[in-house]
């Protein structure tokens, strides 16, 4: 044996507002345990210091759905497989439910919890770099009150997040803008299921008459956090020419911060997101159809 | 089946396996389900360096020690080995460590979760020493890390005069090829239960491939007489050669610790710990040197094979020996020298993987054959078909071909089959306008049954037969099932030699106390050698009977149960045995390494078809084609899984299972970080049966364990160049490889 369950504590409230007194009473002392898909992992290893677990799966709070002209909104514990049957998502947010697609097998699919993977921050995570094209919000709530911040600011740094230790993410919206843009997502894990990304792309474009209107480009896997590369995105304006694309290409390797680990080297990292950046540039210009995403 | 003959009533039949219900309804039972009264769990402290002298073992506060039985080298009473081949690795450290994850200290306790903090709270004051890391490395002897010369065997293969063929070729292709470790991935781990007690001595229940080599080993180790010791398999959840030394050290380890404490001890590994500790396949380093006439005929082989076989020795020698054999293949050459080593490094004991030793010098040899090929300015199956051995013509070590073999013919139906020549020539015209290259290659091979050279006369395998007073018939062999379906093959042979019903045959569950030493599970012999003697052992019945005039000459099942029950009556046992001899003519020298190497070979031609992406590097295989002569197929169900199963392992041998080394550590030892393939990765496997009746084996047979994972590497690996233009060497080809290659640079 290497691994083993230390004793351990879990809570399962069934009312939010006990959920949050609690966490409040004494700020990071419970961890929300949501599908556990990363928690479990992490306390078998060892890794993980906290013995206390508050069970936020039973707080009908965190399961809301809501589709306005404006917005979807998504309860933090929807789980993969939900993801991928929403047919609004289907429609209009296609690279998220192509996220939850590749996400782990189907085990996981049905347990896991979109909410668990914005807070457990990996930046190897998957649907991040969906909901950052798709500039998602998400809502905090403690028991002094909620906020809505964008998702876009949430990653601080390496596992930091901006969100205070009293407080759990109960929503998720989207603004229901893209819908026209042409979107490509690209999870690459070398295997095709129960994959650790090595490189996530996720990339959307207002194409019109051949110019770029406006786009938006997120990565995983190739810094410390999920990266929106905006520094990117402000070179591709206008008509597309394969100077952008080069240019664009070169301003990505700026952007991104890879690292060599046991998964991968950054080399490959970075060239692998460059030729991403382009698949998804010259697609533009290629008809509509056939999208990856 | 092509030579299906009429009279065979089970031979040539996909019989259910006898052991598949148990298993899929979760009734058999594995080592780790089982439970003993006052049973103690253990666990071990191991090394965390590479290279090092222990100066000292601390055990920290906070855990109650005196709880625990704990054991270290002074407390084996017998020698401190894991018997094996050279008796050098020990069974805990002592003194020093050779590599990280050696152990050092064991515990054991009943609570296992306090288990577990204790072994965190052992620590280990270990002075490291400069450790080896590479084959060169060792060569090189700055350090010498074992024996004398870092060299654990050596052996040299010589027919005609390699040297004074240079003069006279055509052309010389030199190539240097590589192969990583790789793990054995059983899906149960290693796990065994010991108990000892001063009447009945020690029995050890566990997860194996060889009853007898874990007695050998725990007979040495705790200084034990042959008959208090017993070792029983539980049923054995895959073992792919992983389970054939590494049994012996745990199996070790719980007898040391059930005899100190007085209580059964039971260790099983959970997958990080198997993975981080345990044998992998050798990762190996070939150099060829090829001459070639005009006419593509091969002229001379010069081939140097070396073997990285970790901190000790375990089966190194043998691998070795398999591996240089198989370093020339099924081709005809007059002048060959192969010159082969196994070194020592700071690694974990590379061990037994299925294929043991010939998948690395194989995918150097077939990859050798594309560049040659290549050079020549001829097409990768003509070099072959212009060189292929052919019967009465002689292979490296001197074996001449006295099998009807006809590689051109497998070859044929293998390019056929897989639409080879249209392929080839439309991803030629298709890859300059696609991003996802295609790419199509082969590879053809032979793979050895048995023992290699005299092993098979040396272990002189026994089987045992014996009716029971109901009428059945039980056979007695150490053989193991471990997924691959012995009980099911033996009881095809035995109803089929008896000609009575196959549930009349039982197949006892191997345990020292009961069956006799049939040697080892491994080396493909199960089927061919182990399956040949319960075949004569099972006839030793009849003709019991047959004499006794219980048994007409023609008989039914009910008559025969009758016989058996009125022999039994009369005589109060029916019993037979059958031990190994050498077929006739068939003769190694073990001193002149030369001689016939393996009784039989089965021969095989793969193709596998790829595409490479080259936005991402990832190559997929889209099909596979696996033809091979396999002389009488027993059980084409259970034939082609091992078939399929041999082509995935290999898949991710070529392509995916990279294991991860820091300072001679695993450092990906867990399932999400050592990538296997998934069944969402692999191809059609489609798998095709040449029969060819092999005079010594049971109803034709020969051995089929390992030879699919032979081919697809280099089958691969030659597809991936077809597509890409791009000469790998090295495996797994990971995207990262790949993207070195095609951009010429090294990370
Ligand atoms: C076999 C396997 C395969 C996987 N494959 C992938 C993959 O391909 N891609 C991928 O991205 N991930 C993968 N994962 C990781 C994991 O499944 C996802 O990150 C999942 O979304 C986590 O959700 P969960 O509900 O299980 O989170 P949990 O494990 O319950 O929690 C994760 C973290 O989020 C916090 N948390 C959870 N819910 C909330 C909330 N509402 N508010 C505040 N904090 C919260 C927890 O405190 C914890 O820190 C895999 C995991 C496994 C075991």
């Amino acid at each position: 044996m290497r691994s083993y369950l230390p004793a351990y504590d879990m809570r399962v409230p069934l009312e939010l507002d006990e959920a949050l007194e609690t966490m409040a009473r004494a700020p990071g002392e419970w961890k929300p345990f949501a599908g556990g898909t990363d928690l479990m992992v992490l306390l078998e290893q060892g890794k993980l210091a906290h013995r206390k677990f508050l069970s936020v799966a039973r707080l009908k709070g965190l399961y809301g759905f809501a589709l306005t002209d404006d917005h979807v909104t998504l309860g933090a514990m929807i789980t993969y497989r939900q993801v991928q049957a929403t047919a609004i998502l289907q429609q209009e947010f296609p690279l998220l439910c192509r996220a939850a697609y590749e996400t782990g097998g189907i085990a996981t699919q049905n347990r896991g919890t979109l909410g668990g993977n914005i807070a457990n921050a990996s930046p190897a995570a998957d649907s991040p770099p969906a909901l950052l094209v798709y500039d998602a919000e998400l809502e905090l709530v403690s028991a002094r009150g909620a906020r809505w911040v964008p998702y876009a600011g949430f990653h601080l740094d390496y596992k930091k997040l901006d969100m205070r230790p009293e407080e759990v993410i109960r929503n998720i919206r989207l603004p229901r803008t893209k819908k026209n843009w042409r979107q490509h997502y690209r999870k690459v894990g070398t295997r095709r299921a129960q994959a650790i990304s090595k490189v996530c792309f996720a990339g959307a474009a207002l194409v019109d008459g051949g110019e770029i209107n406006d786009v938006r480009i997120a990565l995983g896997s190739v810094a410390p956090t999920v990266l929106r590369c905006r520094k990117t995105e402000a070179l591709l304006r206008g008509s597309l020419t394969t100077e952008m694309v080069r240019a664009a290409c070169d301003e990505l390797a700026r952007e991104i911060q890879p690292i060599d680990d046991f998964r991968s080297t950054a080399r490959y990292r970075t060239r692998v997101a460059q030729k991403l950046l382009a698949e998804f540039l010259l697609g533009l210009i290629a008809p509509p159809a056939g999208d990856r995403a | 089946m092509q030579s299906d003959s009429m009279a065979d009533r089970f031979i040539g039949k996909s019989i259910p396996r006898k052991e598949g219900r148990a298993k899929v309804t979760g009734r058999a039972l594995y080592v780790d389900d089982m439970v003993m009264p006052g049973m103690l769990y253990g666990a071990t402290v191991r090394s965390p360096v590479a290279r090092g002298r222990i100066r000292g073992i601390r055990y920290a506060q906070g855990i109650p020690w005196d709880e625990f039985t704990i054991v270290t080298a002074q407390d084996i009473p017998g020698k401190n080995c894991v018997a094996l081949m050279l008796n050098d690795q020990p069974c805990l450290a002592d003194q020093v460590v050779n590599h990280a994850e050696e152990p050092v200290v064991l515990l054991a306790h009943p609570d296992r979760y306090l288990l577990e903090e204790a072994r965190r709270a052992v620590e280990l004051d270990i002075e490291p020493l400069p450790a080896v890391f590479t084959i060169d490395e060792s060569l090189a002897r700055q350090q010498v890390v074992w024996g004398e010369d870092n060299i654990f065997k050596s052996f040299l293969v010589e027919s005609g005069d390699v040297e004074s063929a240079w003069g006279h070729a055509h052309l010389i292709v030199e190539g240097e090829y590589e192969t990583g470790a790789q793990e054995q991935l059983y899906i149960e781990p290693q796990g065994m239960i010991a108990t000892f007690t001063a009447e009945q001595g020690l029995t050890v229940w566990g997860s194996m491939q060889c009853p007898y080599y874990v007695h050998r080993a725990l007979m040495t180790l705790l200084d034990l007489p042959v008959n208090q010791v017993r070792v029983i398999q539980t049923e054995t959840g895959g073992g792919f050669g992983g389970k054939e030394e590494y049994p012996s050290m745990i199996a070790g380890h719980a007898a040391l610790l059930a005899r100190k404490s007085g209580k059964p001890v039971k260790i099983v590994y959970d997958r990080m710990e198997d993975m981080a500790a345990t044998t992998k396949r050798h990762p190996s380093r070939t150099r060829h040197r090829t001459a070639v006439t005009r006419e593509g005929k091969l002229l001379a082989m010069d081939i140097e094979f070396v073997v990285d076989g970790g901190a000790y020795a375990t089966l190194s020698p043998v691998v070795l020996s398999r591996g240089t054999i198989h370093a020339a293949g099924p081709y005809f050459c007059p002048n060959v020298r192969i010159r082969s080593q196994a070194v020592a490094t700071n690694f974990p004991p590379h061990g037994a993987f299925r294929g043991f030793g010939a998948p690395q010098s194989i995918f150097a040899l077939e990859r050798q054959m594309d560049q040659v090929a290549k050079v020549l300015g001829l097409a990768p199956e003509e070099l072959r078909r212009r060189n292929f051995v052919k019967q009465g013509e002689t292979l490296a070590v001197g074996q001449v071909v006295r099998e009807k073999v006809d590689m051109a013919g497998l070859m044929e139906r293998a390019l056929e089959l897989s639409d080879y020549y249209a392929k080839r020539k439309r991803f030629a015209e298709e890859n300059p306008r696609r991003e996802v290259k295609k790419g199509i290659g082969l590879a053809s091979f032979l793979h050895g049954a048995g023992f290699t050279g005299s092993g098979e006369r040396y272990l002189a395998s026994l089987v045992g037969a014996e009716a029971t007073p109901e009428g059945r018939v039980r056979v007695l062999a150490a053989s193991t099932e471990m997924g691959q379906g012995t009980m099911t093959v033996f009881s095809q042979i035995a109803a089929e030699a008896l000609g009575v019903d196959y549930d009349m045959i039982e197949i006892v569950q191997p345990d020292t106390a009961v069956v006799p030493n049939s040697g080892p599970t491994v080396a493909s012999r199960t089927c061919m050698v182990v399956g040949k003697l319960v075949e004569s052992a099972v006839l030793g019945i009849r003709q019991q009977l047959l004499s006794s005039g219980l048994l007409p000459e023609r008989y039914t099942s009910e008559q025969f149960r009758q016989a058996c029950r009125q022999f039994i009556e009369n005589h109060g046992a029916l019993k037979s045995s059958s031990e190994y001899s050498a077929p006739p003519g068939v003769y190694w020298d073990d001193d002149k390494y030369r001689g016939d190497a393996y009784g039989a070979y089965a021969w095989a031609v793969y193709v596998a078809e790829v595409s490479v992406d080259l936005t991402t590097y990832e190559i997929r295989v889209d099909d596979f084609v696996a033809v091979q002569e396999v002389g009488r197929v027993i059980n084409p169900v259970l034939a082609t899984g091992q078939i399929e199963g041999g082509v995935a392992q290999g898949i991710g041998f070529a392509l995916y299972e990279n294991v991860v080394w820091q300072e001679g550590q695993m450092v990906n030892s867990q399932m999400t970080n050592y990538i296997m393939p998934t069944s969402a990765d692999l191809p059609p496997i489609r798998v095709f049966f040449e029969e060819v009746p092999y005079a010594h084996g049971p109803g034709g047979a020969k051995g089929i364990g390992e030879l699919p994972i032979d081919g697809p590497a280099p089958a691969i690996v030659n597809a991936i160049e077809n597509a890409g233009g791009v000469n790998v060497n090295r495996i797994p080809v990971t995207p990262e490889v790949l993207m070195e290659a095609l951009e010429g640079v090294h990370a």
